[in-house]
């Protein structure tokens, strides 16, 4: 099988309508102050027993939002888009549920001095952009943010910069990833792209690799 | 320089090398294994993305951990529960996928049924969406757990981006005692090192002592290795690992076997190959263990006694250690030998296969399960529970008034199906993990091997049997 030409190559990026493209987003902000926000925390286990990836934005914070004045029952922070958390947002439980849940929200990037590592990966394979600047930068975004709910927070992977007022801070993500997301590709959509040097790695397997199919079948078991 | 076993296994599955500036390979997955919670996402993302199973005849699906244990004509009992099983089987049967439902023979638990369908062999790459994936290393492969996105990856293209991880060889010097097990070893290794002692690591189990066990005991071993924070644990394979291996089904025949073993006796590491780290531990020093607290760090020799917060180097460790002796209400300087059980819970991927069963047989023959003490066996798959009955084990255990399930599964490991501890029950179990509400909502585990369950079940009080 031949490399797929550029024009096919077009095709399959069309066809991966799974993830949104990101580019330069622009929205308001909810600054949330606290550190070590673990998985369990933004959406506790009793809600990770769904089969569905969607409809877990009632779940997010679910604990919290109960509280008095937590930021995202504020009424100016309706339609915020981008979470500024502190040091170690993400940690614990490998839950994906957690992404799904801030995306099913509404937010499209989360900034925070550190992140869970597992977390991390999960978010960016989801298309939901985890920034990471310093914890100065992320106090200054609460300070502007605070001071005016409107203010907008720009997260431009084209240029790999935050900007909020006078502010202007450089991040970094890995090539791989960020080529992916300007695309719209998702990890899938993005390994199919090298779909011949799969076809040609299975070509060469060695053939007494094992199959499932037909699946192995024992005879009828007499339970005592 | 030579190659690690680790590293010839993965250089065999690089589709590509990292491309475009980043730092993943793209690597070949001979083997992804799915059981019923963690997959109906993938699923429904594959549809919606028009996309479809790339490889049904690499894939397998078990149905294990909300299965009921009591009958095979069982429903499960939980909506959730029962919702996952039925997506599972209407996914698995569109995408064409072999499933082993709950009352086949071929059903259990999924790294219990992957090495007996013969689907397990050296230098394979195999991936579930279950951090205890490590269990198959034991036969030289590369296994991992992975999350519900890459579930859905592999599904679309049998293939993983993955970065680089760094190797780590456990040398383990001498051989066990007489009564002490791979349990035994993997719970002083993890007490060593520490749960986050392999973080970032693929561990080969290498030495004498690793060469001298089974099967079984290396899958109790590799099982464990996600618990010291590695990614997989490995041990090449050798004539114990080619003698498992030509028992089980649909392996190769004549000249291509022989092609076969001259392949998987190849992946041992090289004589001067180089780990990333090193450990060694002296497995002649050891006697039974079993974990005091909440996590398997926190294990000490079955003869010791409850150790206290201020035993600890650091503020963090001294915390935990606080936490877990109040969780686990249990006073320092206890000696463990004092702590008595209401429950016994013999079963899980760590110590559910047929040698776990006979370690157990061979303390309870002719002695009973102490007034009052719950002895609940489980076996790993329904293949386990047919060799139980065929070498009479089951007897054995019923004279000795212990409670064999019939329903294969992970049944009290992980509690999602109707089989838990009520809040306050203290239990020794044969699992992998003893954190904080495991085995139900207020229950405290003790990590045991097999025969220290069995001796415990006998005495009521945590027991090996040497105590006997
Ligand atoms: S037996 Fe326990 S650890 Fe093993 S797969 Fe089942 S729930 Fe997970």
């Amino acid at each position: 099988m031949e490399k797929a030409t550029v024009m096919e190559k077009a095709t399959l990026r069309e066809n991966a309508t799974v993830m949104e493209k990101f580019t330069v987003h622009t929205g308001t902000a909810a600054p949330l102050r606290r550190t070590d926000v673990d998985t369990d925390q933004i959406i506790p286990v009793r809600f990770c027993a769904s089969t569905r990836r969607d409809g877990h934005a009632d779940s997010l914070f679910a604990d919290w939002r109960t509280e008095d004045g937590f930021v995202l029952e504020q009424p100016e922070r309706k339609g915020a888009t981008v979470l500024v958390a502190g040091q170690d947002f993400g940690t614990g439980s490998s839950r994906e549920y957690a992404v799904w849940a801030l995306q099913d929200y509404g937010f499209r990037a989360v900034i925070a001095p550190r992140f869970g590592d597992i977390f991390r990966g999960n978010s960016l394979m989801n298309g939901l952009l985890t920034v990471v600047v310093p914890a100065a930068v992320v106090e200054r975004l609460w300070e502007l943010t605070e001071a005016d709910p409107t203010a907008l927070v720009t997260v431009d992977l084209e240029r790999l910069q935050v900007r909020c007022a006078d502010l202007v801070q450089d991040f970094t993500l890995d090539e791989d990833v960020r080529r992916r997301l300007l695309g719209g590709l998702d990890a899938i959509a993005d390994t199919l792209l090298d779909e011949a040097d799969i076809a040609r790695y299975e070509a060469t397997r060695r053939p007494a690799l094992p199959v499932t199919r037909p699946p192995v079948t024992y005879p009828p078991a007499t339970v005592r | 320089m030579g190659t690690t076993l680790a590293q010839k296994a993965w250089d065999a599955h690089v589709v590509r090398r990292a491309s475009g500036g980043g730092k993943d390979d793209l690597l070949y997955v001979d083997l992804q294994l799915l059981h019923e919670v963690n997959t109906p996402q993938a699923f429904d993302r594959l549809r919606a993305a028009g996309r479809t199973v790339r490889r049904p005849d690499l894939t397998v699906g078990t149905e294990d951990h909300n299965t009921p244990t009591l009958a095979l004509d069982r429903v499960i009992k939980d909506r959730e529960g029962r919702r996952q099983a039925e997506l599972m089987r209407s996914n698995c049967a569109e995408f064409g996928i072999p499933l082993h439902r709950f009352g086949d023979p071929g059903q259990g638990i999924v790294h219990v049924i992957a090495p007996e369908l013969g689907l397990v062999r050296p230098g394979m790459t195999i991936v579930c969406c279950d951090s205890h994936t490590t269990t198959l290393g034991a036969f030289g492969a590369l296994a991992f757990g992975i999350g519900a996105s890459q579930v859905e990856h592999v599904l679309a293209t049998q293939t993983l981006p993955m970065r680089p991880l760094k190797t780590m060889a456990v040398n383990v010097e001498g051989t066990l005692p007489e009564g002490v097990s791979a349990k035994d070893l993997v719970l002083a290794l993890i007490a060593q090192i520490g749960t986050a002692g392999g973080q970032g690591h693929i561990i080969e189990y290498r030495g004498a002592g690793v060469r001298a066990l089974s099967m079984e005991a290396r899958m109790t071993l590799c099982n464990m290795s996600v618990e010291a924070g590695s990614r997989a644990g490995m041990v090449a394979p050798d004539e114990t690992t080619f003698a498992y291996l030509e028992r089980c089904p649909g392996m190769p025949q004549g000249e291509e076997w022989d092609a076969e073993v001259a392949y998987w006796r190849s992946l041992a590491s090289d004589a001067d190959a180089r780990f990333d780290r090193e450990v060694t531990i002296d497995a002649r020093e050891l006697s039974p263990y079993v974990s005091w607290g909440t996590n398997p760090a926190q294990s000490v020799p079955l003869a010791g006694q409850v150790p206290a917060a201020a035993d600890f180097g650091t503020a963090a460790e001294r915390a935990a250690a606080e936490r877990a002796l109040t969780y686990m209400d249990l006073k320092p300087g206890t000696a463990l030998r004092d702590v008595s059980v209401d429950t016994v819970f013999l079963g899980s991927c760590t110590n559910s296969r047929i040698e776990d069963l006979r370690a157990a047989a061979d303390v309870l023959r002719g002695r009973k399960v102490a007034d009052g003490l719950h002895m609940m066996i489980v076996p790993g798959s329904a293949r386990v529970r047919l060799q139980a009955v065929e070498e009479g084990l089951d007897r054995v255990f019923a004279e000795a008034g212990a409670d064999f399930r019939v329903g294969a599964g992970c049944s009290m490991c992980a509690a999602l199906n109707e089989d838990r501890l009520l809040p306050g029950q203290r239990a020794a179990s044969t699992n992998n993990r003893n954190f904080e509400g495991r085995q139900g909502r207020g229950s405290r585990t003790h990590i045991v091997s097999p025969a220290v369950a069995a001796a415990t079940a006998v005495t009521g009080r945590l027991s090996s049997p040497a105590d006997l």
